[in-house]
C-alpha cells in the first residue's frame, strides 16, 4: 500500500505546491486524484516517483511510505526497482528509439531475463497494435498508438503499483475508452493504480476511490461511486448541470456563473 | 511527408551558385586524383593506404567524442588530454616498465613474448584511463547534471587545461617513447611503402566500432540513447543516469587512450613518442566529429576515413604549391572539408535531425 502523509513541497526554494497532502492507494485498487491544472497533481506524482530533484523541488515535510518503508528521499531508479513505476505526462516514449527498444527501456531494473520475457509478451497481449510496429521508429507512432507504447513501457517493469498521469491527455474520445479499458486489465492482473487526471468522468467511472485535489491540498475524497453523485463534483467536474426540475441548464445560464463555492476541510 | 526537395543535398547544391562551385572544386579534384593514380598508381597507393591510416585514428578519437555525447549532449573538449594521458600511461607501463605513479616495475615487460607482454600492459594502460574518467566524471560532470550543456562544455575546456599541465609535467622537453612490438617498420607492396602501425590502427579502429555497434544494441547501450534522448523520462523508468554518464566517460577516456597510442606513430607522428603535441589529436579529429555527425557513430568513421583522406591526398598532391599554400596546408585541409560539409548538411552527413511526426 502507498501511503502518503501531509507532504509539502517546494520548488526552487521558495515556491510552495503541496501544503499537507494525504492520500493512499490500497493494494489492487484504482484510485483517482482529480484536480484542475496547477493543483499540484503531478508534483504529487514527481513526490512518489522521486522525480523532484530534476525539477528542483524537494519534500520539505511529511512521508512517502511504500510498503512500510519511506521512500521520499530515494533515488528514481530504486522507486522503480521496488514496484513504482509511472507514465509521465504527454507520453515521453523515446522517438529515436523503435518500439521494442523503448519496451526494453521500460525493463531495465528488470534484470532477470525470464521475468523480462513475461513482461514483454504480457505487453504484447495488451497491446496488440505494438506487436505489428515492433521495429518501427516509435516517433511515427500516432498519438494512441505512443500513449499506449508508454503505458506498455511502463510495465515491462513488472510493477505492483502503476502511475498514470493524464492518459488521455491529448485523444479522442475512443481511444480515451480504449485506455480506460487497458487500465481495468491492467488493474485485474494485480496492479494498483494511481490515476491522476482531469478527465473526471473517465477516471471515476473507473476508480474505486477518488481524491479531489485544489491548491496543493486534498478537498474532498470518497468512494468513486459517492463521488459521482456528490452535486459540487458534478458541478464543477464532471460538467453536469441541471436545476431543480431536473433539466440540462443552458449555457446562458452558465456565462456568469462565477464560482463561491468554498470547501471546508 | 516532409517537403523532399528542400532536404535533399543535392537540391540544395543546385540552388545555390557558391554550392555549386564547391561541388565543382571536388569533381575536379576527383578527376585529379583518378589522373595521378592511373599515372603513378604505387605513389596514389601508398598515399591511400596512409589516409586510411590516418583516418582510422580520427576515426577511433572521434567515437570517443560521439560516445561521451550521445549519453550527455556535451562535447568533451578534454578528449585530447585524455589521449595523451592514455599514451603516457602506456608509456610508464612500456618504456619506463613501472605501473602508472609508482616505482614498482611492470611484471608484464619482462614477459615473453614480449609483444604479449605489451598488449596487457597496453590494457592495464587503458583500465588506468578508463578510472581517470570515472573520476573525471564523478567529481566535475556528475554535479552538472541539470545544468546548461553549454556550462558544462567549458567545464570540459577547462579540464583539458588541468591535465595539460600533468602531461606535459611528464613529458617535459623531451620526447617519452612509446614503443610498440610493430615498430616502426613497413611492408611493400609493389613500390608502394605501408607501415605497419596504419593496418594496426585499422584493425583496432574496426573491432573498436564493431564493438560499439553491438554495445548500442545491448541493455546499456539502450539505456544511454534513452538517457540521451529525455533524461527524465530515462529516469522515470528505473535507468540509473549517473551510471549510464560513468560508462559512457570510461569507455570515451579509453577510447581516447587508444587514439593517444596512435597519434604517437605514423602517420600522425613520425617519432615513436609522446610529446606535447601528441594531445592536439582530438583537436584534428574535431573536423572529423562534425562532418560526420556529433551523435552518429558511423559519422564518426566515415568522416574520420574522409578528413584522414583529404588531409593526405592535399600533401601528397599539392605539395608542389608551398609556395602559395603554405608548409603547414595539409592541417587546414580538414577544417575546410569540415566547412563544405556543414553548407550541405548542418547536422553533419549522419547527424540525426530531430524526429518529428509530420
Amino acid at each position: 500500500m502507498l501511503d502518503v502523509a501531509n507532504l509539502e513541497v517546494v520548488y526552487n526554494d521558495v515556491i510552495l505546491v503541496l501544503r499537507g497532502l494525504s492520500l493512499e492507494v490500497p493494494d489492487e485498487k484504482i484510485v483517482a486524484l482529480l484536480g484542475s491544472n496547477g493543483a499540484g497533481k503531478t508534483t504529487t506524482l514527481r513526490a512518489i516517483s522521486g522525480l523532484l530533484g530534476v525539477h528542483e523541488g524537494e519534500v520539505t515535510k511529511g512521508t512517502v511510505t511504500w510498503k512500510g518503508s519511506e521512500i521520499q528521499s530515494s533515488e528514481a531508479s530504486n522507486i522503480v526497482k521496488s514496484g513504482i513505476t509511472q507514465v509521465m505526462e504527454g507520453r515521453r516514449i523515446f522517438a529515436e528509439l523503435t518500439v521494442d527498444e523503448n519496451l526494453r527501456t521500460g525493463a531495465f531494473t528488470n534484470t532477470d531475463k525470464a521475468s523480462r520475457d513475461d513482461a514483454y509478451a504480457r505487453a504484447m497481449d495488451l497491446f496488440p497494435v505494438l506487436k505489428e510496429r515492433r521495429s518501427s521508429t516509435a516517433g511515427y507512432l500516432s498519438g494512441g498508438e505512443q500513449q499506449m507504447l508508454a503505458i506498455g513501457r511502463a510495465m515491462m517493469s513488472d510493477p505492483e503499483l502503476l502511475i498514470l498521469d493524464e492518459p488521455s491527455l491529448g485523444l479522442a474520445p475512443l481511444l480515451v475508452e480504449q485506455i480506460r479499458d487497458i487500465i481495468v486489465d491492467i488493474n485485474k492482473q494485480g496492479v494498483s493504480v494511481l490515476l491522476i487526471e482531469q478527465n473526471a468522468a473517465m477516471a471515476l467511472s473507473i476508480a474505486d476511490y477518488g481524491y479531489i485535489m485544489e491548491n496543493g491540498k486534498i478537498v474532498m475524497d470518497g468512494d468513486a461511486a459517492k463521488l459521482r453523485a456528490d452535486e459540487d463534483v458534478q458541478e464543477f467536474y464532471l460538467g453536469l448541470h441541471t436545476d431543480e426540475s431536473g433539466e440540462r441548464r443552458s449555457f446562458k445560464d452558465v456565462k456568469h456563473y462565477k464560482r463561491r463555492k468554498r470547501w471546508l476541510s | 511527408m516532409a517537403d523532399s526537395s528542400s532536404s535533399s543535398p543535392l537540391a540544395g547544391l543546385i540552388k545555390s551558385p557558391s554550392l555549386m562551385a564547391l561541388a565543382a572544386i571536388v569533381a575536379a579534384a576527383a578527376v585529379f586524383l583518378v589522373l595521378q593514380a592511373a599515372n603513378d598508381p604505387y605513389t596514389f597507393l601508398q598515399a591511400l593506404m596512409k589516409s586510411f591510416g590516418l583516418g582510422a585514428v580520427y576515426a577511433l578519437i572521434a567515437l570517443g567524442f560521439v560516445l561521451i555525447f550521445k549519453a550527455t549532449q556535451v562535447v568533451n573538449f578534454a578528449q585530447g588530454a585524455l589521449a595523451m594521458s592514455g599514451a603516457l600511461f602506456v608509456s610508464f607501463m612500456v618504456s619506463d616498465g613501472h605501473i602508472p605513479f609508482t616505482t614498482i616495475r611492470n611484471p608484464l615487460v619482462d614477459m615473453s613474448p614480449s609483444w604479449l607482454g605489451w598488449f596487457l600492459s597496453v590494457l592495464v594502460a587503458l583500465a588506468v584511463a578508463a578510472i581517470l574518467g570515472l573520476i573525471i566524471e564523478r567529481l566535475t560532470i556528475r554535479p552538472m547534471v541539470g545544468e546548461p550543456l553549454f556550462s558544462v562544455a567549458v567545464l570540459t575546456l577547462g579540464l583539458e587545461i588541468f591535465l595539460r599541465v600533468f602531461n606535459n609535467d611528464a613529458v617535459k622537453i623531451e620526447f617519452r617513447s612509446l614503443e610498440v612490438p610493430w615498430g616502426v617498420d613497413g611492408f611493400n607492396i609493389g613500390e608502394a611503402f605501408v607501415s605497419w602501425s596504419y593496418i594496426a590502427a585499422m584493425i583496432t579502429a574496426a573491432v573498436a566500432f564493431v564493438a560499439v555497434f553491438f554495445f548500442y544494441r545491448s541493455r546499456m547501450g539502450i539505456a544511454m540513447r534513452a538517457v540521451a534522448y529525455d533524461q527524465e523520462a530515462a529516469m522515470a523508468q528505473g535507468i540509473n543516469v549517473g551510471r549510464v554518464f560513468a560508462i559512457a566517460w570510461a569507455a570515451g577516456a579509453v577510447l581516447a587512450a587508444i587514439g593517444g597510442i596512435f597519434a604517437t606513430q605514423p602517420p600522425v607522428a613520425q617519432t615513436g613518442a609522446v610529446q606535447v603535441e601528441t594531445q592536439l589529436i582530438a583537436f584534428r579529429t574535431l573536423p572529423a566529429v562534425i562532418l560526420g555527425g556529433l551523435d552518429s557513430v558511423q559519422g564518426a568513421l566515415i568522416g574520420g576515413l574522409i578528413i584522414g583522406f583529404a588531409e593526405i591526398m592535399a600533401g601528397q598532391y599539392a605539395s608542389g604549391q608551398t609556395d602559395i599554400l603554405g608548409a603547414g596546408y595539409p592541417l587546414i585541409v580538414p577544417y575546410v572539408v569540415m566547412i563544405i560539409g556543414l553548407l550541405i548538411r548542418p547536422y553533419g552527413l549522419f547527424g540525426t535531425p530531430e524526429i518529428r511526426r509530420v
